[in-house]
């Protein structure tokens, strides 16, 4: 069975000015992948990103988002998709309960549907005792993982996650990403920055941006092969290093 | 001794930061505080550059003491905090003279510490900090720090965030600076950077989980770990997790490292469960403990 693309994104370029942040960058995604997007800082990744989820409108290209245009559907894309960054996440000086109930609120879900999502997460996530607390008093860990759940609340196709491990502690990074493979099994493509090269191993497949551009884009197997080297961090130095 | 640190412990409100915290950082060792954030690494940092006042215990830096003689640790530390703290609204070479001058001393003469760094921004350096890249504002940060030629400098998670090939190139320059003399006390949550010091301490909810050498640290594994490999990684995980005999399963790259309660593990056991698991081109191998592996166990 040949599998839909989420994202398709065809010569996708962002200028400032003279300079060009993103250069005619294209590649497709797939349905169900983990698709990991990693580069060096400043190499582009982030305007690129905020191109695919409708907040930056790009200078020239094509791309498609969950079947929407990203030039003339920016809205519709927003409402199918999630997203996560480190930076922000939850209100720290809301409850976890309260955040759930106002990111529903904010994804257009109906009372009802709140009320059921809450309870489920909340006791998916073991976070029973705490519901009630501000999120500020949270470990990292847990308000990584409940951002997570956060962004998922209204069933999107696709959700973004920007560097959503940095700074948590080696094992809660890896329930993290038990996280994330279930739900890439269960269907939703997950698009993932990350600095954690280990972790672009746990991607179906990897992109790698210089200065603007994708210069690399494949499994992390072929991509070994390719450079002839033993891991994804050897990789990483050989192309961003030149 | 650089650092001494003995028994200290800090609490804020209903949270306790650091529980009783002892060490010593020998003159012109590179160390390392590893450990998540929350675990307590920044409340040192503060403790020791005297920007706070510890609970119980005792400090001295460069042979003095934190509470004491806190105006002369400042005057021979240099503090590189986690968060950008330079004026932004200083260019590059204002922001590196302005730190010259309050420490009362010039660009000129201390350039010798900070020339291999500083000639990267160099170019910049009209440029308001506000307005520089990621890793410039690094390398700012890093050369103000330096300005007064310190006799011990702290860096707090100087590569957060900080994409591979900077970070090498980072920690390059903290190896350049270790050979001038200058005693460093470094933090990171990347466990892959433990291997670069000299010493490190891990560190996880405010407690000193273990102290020694790299290579030390990992010698003191108590058990055996394999690399596990199969064609789905997902269903691996799940079938290891529910494998009774199991003592830990932890995703790393392309494998999984796993640990079994037995002494007398047998592979080719596991690898009947797992193709019973539906699960193809099994492969199970012994590999090298990582300092990432020693943390995890000591964290449990």
């Amino acid at each position: 069975m040949k599998k839909t693309n989420v994202i398709k994104a065809e010569n996708l370029t962002k200028m400032f000015g003279e300079f060009t942040a993103v250069n005619a960058i294209s590649f497709d995604v797939k349905k169900g992948e983990i698709f990991g997007f990693l580069g060096a800082n400043g190499a582009g990744k982030t305007t690129a990103m905020k191109m695919l989820i409708g907040i930056s409108t790009p200078t020239s290209g094509k791309a498609e988002v969950a079947g929407f245009d990203v030039y003339k559907n920016a809205e519709n894309i927003k409402k199918n998709i999630g997203y996560m960054s480190q930076k922000f996440a939850l209100y720290d000086d809301l409850t976890v309960k309260e955040n759930i109930t106002f990111f529903g609120g904010i994804y257009g879900l109906s009372r009802t549907q709140i009320k059921e999502k809450r309870t489920t997460l909340i006791n998916e996530l073991g976070l029973q005792e705490v519901s009630n607390e501000l999120v500020s008093s949270l470990p990292l860990g847990w308000k990584q993982k409940l951002a997570f759940s956060v962004a998922l609340l209204h069933d999107p196709k696709i959700i973004f996650l920007d560097e959503p491990t940095g700074g948590v502690d080696p094992i809660t990074r890896r329930q993290f990403w038990e996280m994330i493979y279930k739900t890439a099994h269960n269907g939703t493509t997950v698009f993932v920055t990350t600095h954690y090269m280990d972790e672009a191993e746990y991607c179906d497949r990897v992109s790698i941006m210089v200065d603007g551009k994708i210069e690399a884009l494949d499994t992390p197997k072929e991509l070994k092969k390719q450079f002839k080297v033993d891991s994804m961090n050897d990789v990483f130095l050989k192309l961003a290093r030149g | 001794m650089s650092i001494k640190i003995e028994h200290i412990s800090k609490s804020f409100e209903d949270v306790t930061a650091l529980k009783d915290i002892s060490f010593e950082v020998n003159e012109g060792e590179l160390f390392g505080l590893i450990g998540p954030d929350g675990a307590g690494k920044t409340t040192l940092f503060r403790i020791l550059t005297t920007l706070l006042i510890a609970d119980n215990g005792s400090a001295t830096v460069a042979g003095y003491d934190a509470v004491n003689n806190y105006k002369d640790i400042r005057n021979h530390v240099g503090y590189m905090p986690g968060r950008f703290s330079l004026y932004q609204d200083l260019t590059v070479e204002e922001n590196l003279e302005f730190f010259a001058t309050i420490f009362g001393t010039t660009i000129e003469e201390n350039y010798d510490l900070i020339k291999d760094i500083y000639v990267q921004i160099e170019p910049f350096k009209k440029r308001r900090a506000g307005k520089l890249s990621g890793g410039m504002k690094q390398k700012l940060a890093l050369s103000c720090a330096l300005i007064h030629k310190p006799k011990v400098l702290f860096l707090d998670e100087p590569t957060t965030g900080v994409d591979p090939v900077s970070r090498k190139e980072f920690w390059e320059m903290l190896k350049r600076l270790q050979q001038k003399g200058i005693t460093i006390l470094v933090s990171t949550p990347y466990m892959d950077e433990a291997a670069l010091c000299d010493r490190i301490a891990l560190i996880q909810d405010g407690k000193i989980l273990e102290i020694d050498t790299p290579q030390e640290i990992v010698k003191h594994y108590p058990k055996k770990i394999y690399d596990i490999k199969a064609d789905k990684m997902y269903e691996l995980i799940l079938s290891l997790n529910t494998y009774e005999h199991n003592h830990s399963v932890y995703p790393f790259g392309e494998f999984v490292h796993y640990t079994d309660q037995r002494d007398d593990f047998n592979p080719t056991e596991l690898i009947q469960f797992l193709e019973d698991k539906g699960l193809e081109n099994i492969s199970i191998q012994p590999t090298e403990v990582t300092i990432e592996d020693t943390f995890m166990e000591l964290a449990r």
